[in-house]
């Protein structure tokens, strides 16, 4: 019978089945970060229990980690629970090992879905795991990636398996070519505007046709990243040359004739012809323009050149009343165009958008001139330590000092604010993370979420700007 | 963890789509390195008029008297009603841990984040999925009568008030409610397959040995 991608990896993970469909599901990497392993590793310890396979965990420290004054060390962390945490990671890793450990200061470090791709420690055909949500990112690859708690990471830990029930398959296809300017991050905000933050609930999305083909593999992860954004615990894209191509010579990929094997099987990875999906979503990409959130749901966007909408005529009333709630929480009216909402800072970074291609689009907005002296701080952080070398080998961190913007160290920053980077209450962000939820990038602050070139022309501009007409 | 077989306890409505876990249990209360002590926390940023830190004596901030669980009928509540999409956003288990510490054991909505969904039935906090219409009708029948309660019973799968005059049917996986309702450590019910796993691992690592390097 003709599969999708999602039944071939499922199939071929399933160690053991109970009869109401529940299943063993084998996990092939377990990603591990500081913030959801403390307590896993605690409960391992508890009950006498040690790691199943410790080849299988990439281990690095980034939610806490700060973006500046590295010089200091871990005694730079002023937050002592924030400094806590990371030792007791470090802590973990000495007491258990890993196949790999990238920890605070280490120049591999970096945001747990930006280093797995960039060490070859994920891999089509792979069930990867995380205590992140955003472990979808890693589907990009042609593998089964999904976020999960910390139960489960000690689950996974201690018997290298997850407990899963089947989801469904829903199959999200663009088509066409996208406008000049219009990136994946528009094509995946304009999807979860279309089916919403609970369309994907229950589902695994596999994204597809030629705009999604088109994307290089930073835009499929940045698309794949957030698929949890439209409520669908993993995406994924069916394997081709272009992923074929970013993996060779990494250094966790497979070499010499393993290799080549490794390349026959990842070839199979995608939906055969006739594969029967549950639910079917098709955009077309020339009619995407540039995103913008306006509100505290990343369901919650517009394009560049619409207004923000008016939740009176909006008929479901739970739907207004959240409406009504957003637009008093980021003090804007009905009816303001979104280019005449100016901001406060801007923030280019976090595992949807800090990766190379990210940072080359933003520094192409930036060069030769300056950030607006309306911004309080614009601010760039790249995704890992490699990012940053790789930046800097280009020259893009002189574009960005240049022109006025901050060049931070690698890690998730403001898209959480755990560390020191956040929003103060009142204060307005133009921000390529993945969630404006209220508070999300400190206390009051408010997020508007859009990809790092439109998130550069805000910070040049001090408001919104449509990059495709601009200058 | 805990057994969960019948629940009969004081309900407090949460009139709001999309509840996230940041707002469940705001980001600066995950630097914890503990699975208890979250309570207090719990919807912090609504709940309480200051900014609330780790460390901070809870007991001494200012309530927001405009919150719902701040409210004097909905003290002691064990059971939360939502609108759709519940603990949407990140896969934090300090979300349940949080709303456990506080005293609730179930939470009814007409749906929920997939990640949120599975850790509370790690830890024993009952997600229970009804209809929008049924959804609606807990919350007329919450705001209408004070002090109303409802009694969940895992084993016959309802929701029932007091009189019986609503009684509604929900659906649970057989191995999750399996689990609940015997309080079971899922590693333990795993690792009773140990040798299944070993057998499925060699047979993978011999077709595909760069997954194992």
């Amino acid at each position: 019978m003709a599969q999708t991608l999602y039944d071939k990896l499922w199939d071929s993970h399933v160690v053991h089945v109970e009869e109401d469909g529940t299943a063993l599901l084998y996990i092939d990497r377990h990603l591990v970060h500081e913030v959801t392993s403390p307590q896993a590793y605690e409960g391992l310890k508890l009950a006498g229990r040690k790691p199943w396979r410790i080849s299988s965990v990439v281990a690095t420290a980034d939610h806490n980690t700060p973006t500046q004054d590295w010089h200091l060390g871990i005694a730079g962390i002023a937050d002592p629970i924030s400094r806590l945490q990371i030792e007791t990671l470090d802590a973990n890793m000495r007491e258990y090992g890993a196949k790999a450990y990238f920890p605070f200061l280490d120049k591999r470090q970096g945001i747990v879905h930006v280093i797995g791709p960039e060490q070859g420690a994920t891999l089509p055909g792979m069930t990867v795991v995380c205590g992140d949500s955003h472990t979808s990112t890693h589907g990009a690859f042609g593998c089964l990636a999904h976020g999960i708690g910390t139960s489960e990471v000690e689950h996974v830990l201690a018997t290298q398996c997850l407990v899963q029930k089947k989801m469904k398959n829903m199959r999200v296809t663009v088509d066409g070519v996208l406008p000049r300017g219009v990136t994946g991050r528009d094509i995946v905000l304009a999807i979860i505007a279309r089916i919403g933050t609970a369309g994907g609930t229950g589902y695994a999305i596999e994204f597809a046709g030629s705009a999604i083909r088109a994307l290089s593999m930073e835009g499929r992860m940045t698309v794949c990243n957030m698929a949890i954004e439209a409520g669908a615990r993993a995406g994924m894209v069916a394997v081709d040359d272009t992923t074929i191509e970013y993996l060779k010579g990494r250094t966790f990929s497979p070499t010499g004739p393993e290799w080549d094997a490794a390349v026959v099987y990842w070839r199979t990875l995608k939906s055969d012809p006739g594969a029967k999906f549950d639910h079917e979503v098709v955009l077309n990409a020339a009619e995407i323009s540039p995103q913008v959130s306006w509100g505290t749901s990343p369901e919650m966007v517009v394009a560049v050149d619409a207004t923000v909408p008016d939740p009176d005529k909006e008929k479901d009333a739970t739907r207004r009343e959240g409406m009504e709630r957003a637009l008093q929480y980021m003090d804007l009216k009905p009816g303001t165009p979104i280019q005449d909402i100016k901001l406060d800072k801007v923030f280019i970074g976090s595992c949807t958008n800090s990766r190379i291609e990210d940072l080359r689009a933003a520094a192409a907005v930036a060069k030769g001139r300056r950030v607006a002296a309306s911004i309080k701080v614009a601010m760039v952080v790249p995704g890992s330590g490699l990012v940053k070398a790789q930046a800097e080998k280009e020259g893009l961190d002189k574009i960005f000092r240049d022109a006025g913007f901050q060049w931070r160290e690698p890690g998730c920053s403001m898209c959480l604010a755990m560390n020191a980077d956040r929003l103060e209450p009142g204060e307005r962000c133009a921000s390529t993370s993945n969630r404006n939820f209220e508070g999300r990038q400190g206390d009051g602050g408010r997020t508007h979420l859009v990809s790092p070139a439109m998130a550069a022309a805000a910070a040049i501009e001090g408001h919104f700007v449509d990059i495709r007409t601009w200058r | 963890m805990d057994k969960f077989t019948v629940l009969n306890a004081l309900v407090a409505p949460m009139d709001r789509a999309n509840v996230d876990t940041d707002a469940i249990i705001p980001k600066q209360f995950l630097k914890s390195i503990k699975r208890s002590g979250f309570g207090p926390n719990l919807f912090d940023s609504w709940r309480y008029l200051d900014h609330g830190e780790p460390g901070m004596d809870n007991s001494k901030r200012p309530l927001n008297p405009d919150f719902v669980l701040n409210q004097s009928r909905y003290q002691g509540a064990q059971i939360l009603i939502a609108r759709k999409n519940f603990g949407c956003g990140s896969s934090r288990e300090h979300a349940p841990w949080a709303l456990l510490d506080y005293g609730f054991r179930c939470v009814i909505a007409p749906s929920f984040g997939d990640i949120f969904y599975n850790n509370s039935f790690k830890n024993g906090l009952l997600p229970i999925r009804l209809s929008e219409s049924e959804v609606d009708r807990l919350f007329y029948e919450v705001a209408s009568f004070p002090g109303y309660k409802l009694i969940v019973d895992l084993q016959q799968q309802t929701v029932a008030n007091a009189d019986r005059s609503v009684v509604f049917g929900f659906e649970i996986d057989a191995f999750r409610k399996h689990c609940l309702v015997n309080g079971l450590d899922e590693i333990g019910l795993t690792l009773a397959h140990a040798d299944k796993i070993r057998a499925f691992e060699s047979r993978r690592e011999q077709m595909f040995p760069w997954y194992f390097r």
